[in-house]
């Protein structure tokens, strides 16, 4: 399926966002987000940013204070997802404006609206900077 | 917020969700309060009619349910109301929650399809997007049926922006309902040939999906994506189809030729990492027949390991990983900077270098890379230790030790590793040595050497993981005594007071060796004396001279202080050991009398002799390996019901077969008064009565009589044996007839291999049998691809007439699936034959047969030329 999941934690381990890509229970979900955080909070910088989790791979990255982590599958390639992560902090950037973690918090659902053009049904559809912000600032002004 | 207000004034000051974040943020009460406080404004909220309200109301749900783990499936009928709002900001706020909450079993599911299709046909690219995703989310079997026609009009839509979203639809509609694809394909195919780079990025991405499930059903679109792979400059386009190509040429080795050199070619030309890892990827698992492209990938895989990110170091062993079992060169040449990775700080890079470091492991170098691996271990945190240690184990222990030359060494090296200060893998390591001792003879001194200081070091008894190591290192001792050079010493071991730190289990092996040794010991005492003892004098004159120091005050010494150590046990409350011990005591209580009045030993006539040599007789039968499938090649004899219900066994002994707690005394009191019964009455009889020492055998077999199906038949002239349904376990390997391993003749080393007994078949433990589970899964794949198969040809009888796709379906779906599967795949053969140039006369296919159904098979015309 390509992209399981995407979740951006901060460091004291609150989710920020996070979205499926398939069917998980509210238990599930706080499971796996708990376990993925520790392993990932548990590393140091000069460790590579490759996980093993259960049947999948997270490829994660930390921006400040937030960690963004991706969970693939396993014949995924690492290095275009961590491009696609730095993507979409990029885009996000530019969007709001020197993003930090209390822009997602607020605007929550522009971060979720930016993730859908990028990626639909597990596999990533854009990638350019501009088409997404261009169609996330045409729908805002739609309504 | 007043509690009796007017909906009006509840309207009006209704928190929005950014107050209610930074209400959150500010809290004071306490997380769950806050949740529950709000939650309860929402409850309230969202019943109201007014939509702006609702809609609020529903954002903040879920947010919450989003990070705050509530849930919020009770809201589901107001989500439909939301959406069905004319405002997109609503409607934005309804799908959203949709698409988080709802899932197969949410029952208003239904209740959206109307909804979606609505906005499917909406001019409004905006609201179709949103539709989309939602579709592309939650979407059911029900769904995507009633939505194809609207998936397949959006599919053609001119509206970039849409049509890209549509794609990305197209794989969750066909996983969920495949009979879409007989809708759908065509248009998907068409836009392989799209110039707009979104769409191409869709499509490609949707087809490496595919590709994924099921290869062969995308072969037929190989030119297409050939012509992506060549021309595209974007470098997500061209990971995707490295990807569908790399699982296109594992079904069809042809398609490997083509796409080398346009691979490779990129390999070179590309600065960007990622690119370069998607070729060496695809190289080396899916084209690793061809050396040029292979050679190329591994030394793009050397500029990876010598990369200071940590990312690509680690990658780069992934990858060498992959290459290795083909291409052993490549692995080689890098072997320095795989040993630099065992050292480094992060453990993945650590454990994959470990993994290479043993694929390259042989015959020659595994001493050397053994003492590293034995010194890294010693640094390491105990999970690497641990990982290092299995690995030597199973690499060494492959195939019946195959790599080991020099077992005297290996044995050495499993005494080392118990002394490991983090070691953890007793059990492994109890299972070889156990293994080594019965397979290979030769090695047997050395095992008891190492078996013995282990044994007499006093620390390893506290350590909870070596315990299994200490019950082989006992086994060992009393099974090949005959290795020992100081037997006293080790019986002082085996029963030295720290033993009781030891589980019973262990203990009673280590009693029962005790019991082994104190046999030979005094045989060989007998025997020393005896000249004239024929019985395998021999053997143990030539064991060992020094055995011949045994004196008569030696030999009671020995009874002494294993008496001594037993005799406190005899009360314990674990059955097995107390059953020991009792053996030991009774063996023991039986000889005491002949031995302490010294009478004339060389009479055989003695008790002590007799019993001796009866017990001897016992422990000297070797214990052969026994082959995995043993126990299936017994055939169950006639009349035995293995698998009926014991149920009536309640009446028999329904007081012994009560469940047991561990500590439970009456139980065990019972057991072991039976047991000790017999003995008291064994040693009453013995010691009161100059009766013949026979007494003891009659004793014997009465207690076989009663027990005689547990019993392993060891005496060949037994009687009561009821060992006739189950061969010997001794007969059973040497019917399968043990292959001698032929020693291999080394030139530089002077010593020849040990000969390793191996069994024919089923000697290494098998895998369990690979569970059933993914049935569902690969059914759905099966319809899937069956479906695209059968999208394939209508769409080929399409340029010819207008097919009627339903006949053609039911057809093809009379055949059955395998026919039909191999259909496909000639046919395609046949096509790729056309494509590249080779004469289409006579081929044979890959030794597949000729269906019967060929009178049912249709002509394709190749719609590549």
């Amino acid at each position: 399926m390509g992209i399981r999941f995407i979740l951006m934690v901060n460091k004291q381990g609150q989710t920020r966002l996070a979205q499926y890509y398939e069917w998980l229970t509210l238990e599930e979900r706080r499971a796996l987000e708990g376990e993925i955080v520790r392993k990932c909070l548990a590393r140091n910088d000069q460790q590579c940013s490759f996980v093993e989790h259960r049947n999948y791979k997270i490829v994660y990255r930390r921006y400040a204070s937030l960690f963004f982590m991706v969970g693939v599958d396993d014949d995924e390639n690492e290095l275009a997802i961590l491009e696609f992560i730095h993507l979409l902090v990029e885009t996000m950037d530019k969007h709001f404006g020197n993003v930090c973690e209390l822009d997602i918090m607020f605007h929550l659902e522009k971060a979720h609206f930016m993730l859908e053009e990028m990626v639909m049904n597990g596999c990533i559809v854009e990638t350019s900077k501009a088409n997404i912000l261009s169609s996330i600032q045409l729908m805002d002004k739609a309504h | 917020m007043s509690s009796s207000s007017t909906s009006i004034m509840d309207n009006l000051f209704q928190r929005s969700l950014e107050d209610l974040i930074k209400g959150f943020r500010l809290q004071l009460l306490g997380e769950s309060n806050f949740i529950s406080r709000a939650l309860e404004e929402i409850r309230r909220e969202i019943k109201v009619t007014d939509l702006s309200t609702k809609s609020t109301a529903l954002h903040k749900l879920s947010y919450l349910a989003a990070l705050h783990g509530v849930d919020m499936s009770w809201a589901a009928f107001h989500a439909v109301e939301v959406v069905s709002s004319p405002r997109f900001q609503h409607k934005r706020i309804g799908y959203q929650a949709i698409t988080q909450s709802f899932h197969e079993q949410t029952s208003v599911l239904l209740l959206i399809t109307n909804q979606v299709r609505k906005d499917l046909n909406s001019a409004n690219e905006y609201e179709v997007s949103l539709a989309l995703e939602c579709l592309s989310r939650i979407g059911t079997h029900d769904l995507a049926r009633d939505l194809t026609p609207e998936v397949f009009t959006l599919l053609g839509s001119s509206k970039a922006f849409v049509k890209k979203k549509a794609i990305g639809v197209v794989l969750r509609v066909f996983e969920k309902y495949p009979d879409a694809v007989k809708v759908c394909f065509k248009r998907l195919v068409e836009n392989l040939e799209s110039s707009d780079p979104q769409i191409l990025s869709a499509v490609v991405g949707v087809f490496c999906e595919l590709a994924t499930r099921d290869p062969g059903s995308c072969l037929p679109l190989a030119p297409e994506l050939y012509k992506v792979l060549v021309d595209s400059r974007n470098n997500w386009v061209l990971i995707k189809v490295l990807k569908i190509f790399a699982k296109l040429a594992s079904v069809e080795p042809r398609l490997g030729k083509k796409v080398a050199e346009p691979i490779c070619e990129h390999m070179r030309r590309t600065v960007a990492k990622s690119l370069v890892f998607e070729c060496i990827r695809t190289v080396v698992s899916s084209l690793s027949d061809h050396e040029a492209a292979v050679k190329l990938a591994v030394a793009k895989i050397r500029e990876f390991l010598v990369e200071d990110d940590p990312n690509l170091k680690y990658l780069g062993l992934n990858a060498l990983s992959i290459v290795a079992p083909k291409h052993l060169w490549a692995v080689l040449e890098n072997k320095e900077a795989v040993v630099k990775a065992l050292s480094d700080e992060d453990p993945n890079v650590k454990l994959e270098a470990l993994h290479l470091l043993m694929a390259m492991v042989n015959e020659d170098n595994v001493l050397d890379i053994s003492r590293i691996l034995m010194n890294y271990a010693l640094k390491s945190d105990p999970l690497f230790c641990n990982e290092i240690i299995f690995s030597v184990l199973s690499a060494c222990s492959r195939n019946a030790y195959e790599i080991i030359v020099d077992f005297d060494w290996y044995v050495s090296l499993l005494g080392e590793m118990a002394r490991i200060p983090h070691c953890q893998r007793g059990e492994e390591i109890e299972h070889q040595l156990i293994d080594i001792g019965m397979r290979v003879r030769d090695a047997r001194p050395q095992l008891v050497r190492v078996s013995w200081a282990l044994l007499i070091d006093p620390a390893l008894l506290g350590n909870l993981f070596l315990h299994p190591i200490l019950s082989a290192a006992a086994w060992v001792s009393g099974e090949y005594v005959e290795f020992c050079k100081n037997p006293y010493e080790t019986v002082e071991a085996l029963l030295q007071p720290r033993t009781g730190l030891l589980p019973p289990s262990i203990r009673a092996v280590y009693i029962h060796s005790a019991f082994k040794v104190l046999v030979f010991c005094l045989r060989s005492y007998f025997s020393a004396e005896e000249s004239t003892l024929s019985f395998s004098a021999q053997e143990f004159s030539s064991a060992s001279s020094s055995m011949n120091a045994f004196t008569y005050e030696s030999i009671l010494n020995l009874v002494n202080v294993i008496e001594l150590g037993l005799v406190p046990l005899s009360g314990t409350h674990d059955v097995e050991v107390q059953e020991r011990t009792k053996n030991v005591l009774g063996f023991i209580v039986m000889i005491k009398q002949d031995l302490s009045e010294k009478l004339n030993l060389q009479d055989s006539e003695t008790e002590v002799f007799r019993v001796t040599a009866f017990m001897e007789d016992v422990f000297s039968e070797e214990l052969g390996p026994v082959s995995a499938t043993a126990q299936e090649k017994v055939c169950v004899p006639g009349g035995l019901e293995l698998k009926e219900n014991l149920g009536d066994l309640e009446e028999i002994c329904g007081e012994f077969l009560k469940p047991v707690e561990s500590d439970s005394v009456s139980y065990t009191d019972k057991i072991s008064f039976s047991v000790s019964k017999l003995r008291i009455r064994g040693q009453q009889e013995a010691s009161s009565s100059t009766s013949p020492p026979h007494e003891a055998s009659s004793l014997l077999a009465e207690h076989r009589k009663r027990h005689g199906m547990y019993y392993l038949p060891s005496q060949k002239d037994d009687p009561e044996s009821n060992g006739n349904d189950y061969p010997l376990a001794n007969e059973l390997a040497n019917e399968i007839s043990p292959d001698p391993f032929n020693p291999k003749k080394n030139p530089n080393k002077s010593k020849q291999r040990p000969v390793v007994v191996k069994l024919e078949e089923g000697d290494e433990s098998r895998n369990p049998p690979q569970a059933k589970s993914n049935i569902e899964t690969v059914n759905d794949d099966e319809s899937l691809s069956r479906a695209i198969q059968s999208a394939l040809l209508v769409k080929n009888k399409g340029k010819e007439k207008d097919t009627n796709p339903n006949s053609e379906q039911q057809k093809q779906e009379e055949s059955s699936r395998i026919e039909d599967h191999q259909n496909s795949e000639k046919k395609k053969k046949k096509k790729k034959k056309k494509k590249n140039g080779e004469s289409s006369s006579k081929h044979k296919s890959r030794g597949r047969n000729e269906v019967a159904s060929a009178s049912e098979q249709v002509i394709i015309p190749d719609y590549l030329l």
